[in-house]
């Protein structure tokens, strides 16, 4: 991911800010500049709920190659406490920790380290909630 | 007064025991574990470092402060293993949390007391008047050689604390540092681990800037080591704080609560810092708490801190140290540790 895009994205992937249409309240993560529901184009800065539940998930033995040190790892689309599903890659738990259903935090994570000349980036991952 | 407003703690999930690590270098585990009073250490997963631990433990602070992000004047982060030489680790946490940009930030170094030096700037600020709330972090993923003892320590955590004039969770009374140019512990830049000077790390270092720092703040506040429910001293091993406790006068009950070093390993400059937010997560209102960091190189800054009505309240609103420690372990095996720590040398994607 080249520095700019991940520049512009940083509201999203840093803070979870989410659009929300002002004229019927859908709520779009990512942001969206249309409204998918009512086509406005008049959004609301609102920043997600951090804790969700597991919809489906799978596991990722063959990753792209700057994700092989995190092998096998869990990828799952987790709906948050306002009904609003995101797909997110789920750090530390062996994947038979994971199933759906389980619940899970947004936590921030190093996303991408890439080699030593390039810039580290962050973001959100989720983590299995202590039960 | 001004003091604390909010704090927190992370420490990751990730866990290797000290026999694992003798095993593999054919050293005697028992006698590493009597020497070091150590169980296991802390290790980061592949996507942790001082930026994602900063990012959690100040979280946590933000939570129990319950203060508007915005409100935060200066963010200052300790540590020796910044994941940049050039970009302040600072500059990606405040954005995280919604801090800033009207802030000022700044990386500080001091080996394992850098985290005690953000807070200590930190509450100077608050208390000057230069700001309302300031954050000081003490964050590391520390590295030691392979094979070396510092191997069986050097760990990964952080604890966070927000400085401020009001709603404090506790006061702070004191504060004193004592510095010198003592070369027990460096690492020059460019190398990848630290060196040290063996036993020369003790008693010139560690022990002469812990005594004479507690003591210099024991002198200032004219309290005794009586005077404290909870006292906290950096935790380079599970030996070192007990011995420099006993010889001031502390007792093991005073001391227990914040020594974590035992199942936490040294977390550098998150290592004291860490200990007095495991205080906090127990304190009652008027306990007195002292703590009293150490940096090589060397240098030690002390605090004394007196708890609130207002911390019973906020204690149960966020993860506590105990808890983080206990939290579902994942034990790595030396193969997969040293994997997660980069030290193996594989080929550039």
């Amino acid at each position: 991911m080249i520095s700019p895009r991940y520049h512009r994205e940083k509201p999203q992937r840093y803070r979870l800010e989410a659009g929300k249409c002002t004229k019927c309240g859908e709520i779009h993560f990512p942001p969206r500049k249309v409204c998918r529901k009512c086509f406005a184009r008049e959004f609301e800065t609102v920043e997600l709920p951090r804790r969700g539940k597991v919809v489906t998930c799978t596991t990722v033995w063959i990753p792209p190659a700057e994700f092989d040190d995190q092998k096998p790892y869990v990828n799952a689309i987790v709906e948050l406490e306002n009904g609003v599903r995101l797909t997110v890659m789920i750090s530390e738990a062996p994947p038979d920790e994971v199933d759906i259903g389980t619940e899970v935090e947004i936590v921030f994570r190093r996303l991408q380290h890439g080699p030593a000349w390039e810039v580290i980036r962050y973001g959100y991952k989720a983590r299995v909630i202590a039960g | 007064m001004y003091g604390i407003v909010g704090y927190g703690a992370y420490v990751p999930r990730f866990r290797i025991k000290a026999e694992d690590i003798a095993n593999q270098w054919g050293a005697d585990a028992e006698a590493f574990k009597r020497g070091l009073l150590l169980e296991e250490k802390t290790v980061p997963g592949p996507d942790e470092d001082t930026i994602t631990i900063s990012v959690a433990a100040a979280r946590s602070a933000l939570v129990r402060a319950g203060i508007d992000p915005q409100l935060i004047g200066a963010c200052y982060i300790g540590s020796e293993s910044h994941p940049y030489a050039v970009k302040p680790s600072g500059t990606v946490v405040i954005d995280a949390l919604g801090i800033g940009p009207e802030c000022h930030v700044a990386d500080f170094e001091f080996a394992c007391k850098a985290g005690s030096e953000a807070m200590y700037v930190a509450y100077s600020h608050v208390k000057s008047g230069e700001m309302k709330y300031a954050l000081g972090i003490g964050a590391d993923t520390s590295q030691g050689a392979p094979g070396d003892a510092l191997e069986y320590t050097a760990s990964a955590g952080g604890s966070a604390f927000i400085m401020g004039g009001d709603n404090l969770v506790a006061e702070i009374l004191h504060t004193y540092s004592f510095t010198s140019d003592t070369p027990d512990f460096w690492r020059r830049e460019g190398e990848f681990y630290p060196r040290h000077a063996g036993r020369f790390t003790g008693e010139p270092a560690y022990f002469h800037h812990v005594l004479s720092a507690t003591r210099g703040i024991l002198d200032r506040s004219g309290m005794e080591p009586a005077d404290f429910r909870y006292a906290v001293f950096h935790m380079p091993n599970g030996k070192f704080p007990l011995k420099a406790g006993k010889t001031l006068g502390f007792t093991q009950e005073q001391m227990e609560q914040g020594w974590v070093v035992n199942l936490m390993g040294n977390t550098y400059s998150g290592s004291s810092p860490t200990g007095l937010a495991a205080c906090l997560d127990v304190a009652k209102p008027g306990d007195h708490i002292l703590i009293t960091s150490f940096g090589s190189g060397a240098g030690s800054d002390s605090f004394i801190l007196r708890c609130t009505d207002r911390l019973p309240k906020v204690q149960g609103l966020a993860p506590t140290v105990r808890g983080l420690l206990a939290d579902r372990r994942i034990h790595l095996g030396y193969g997969k540790y040293v994997a997660y720590r980069g030290k193996i040398r594989m080929n550039e994607v």
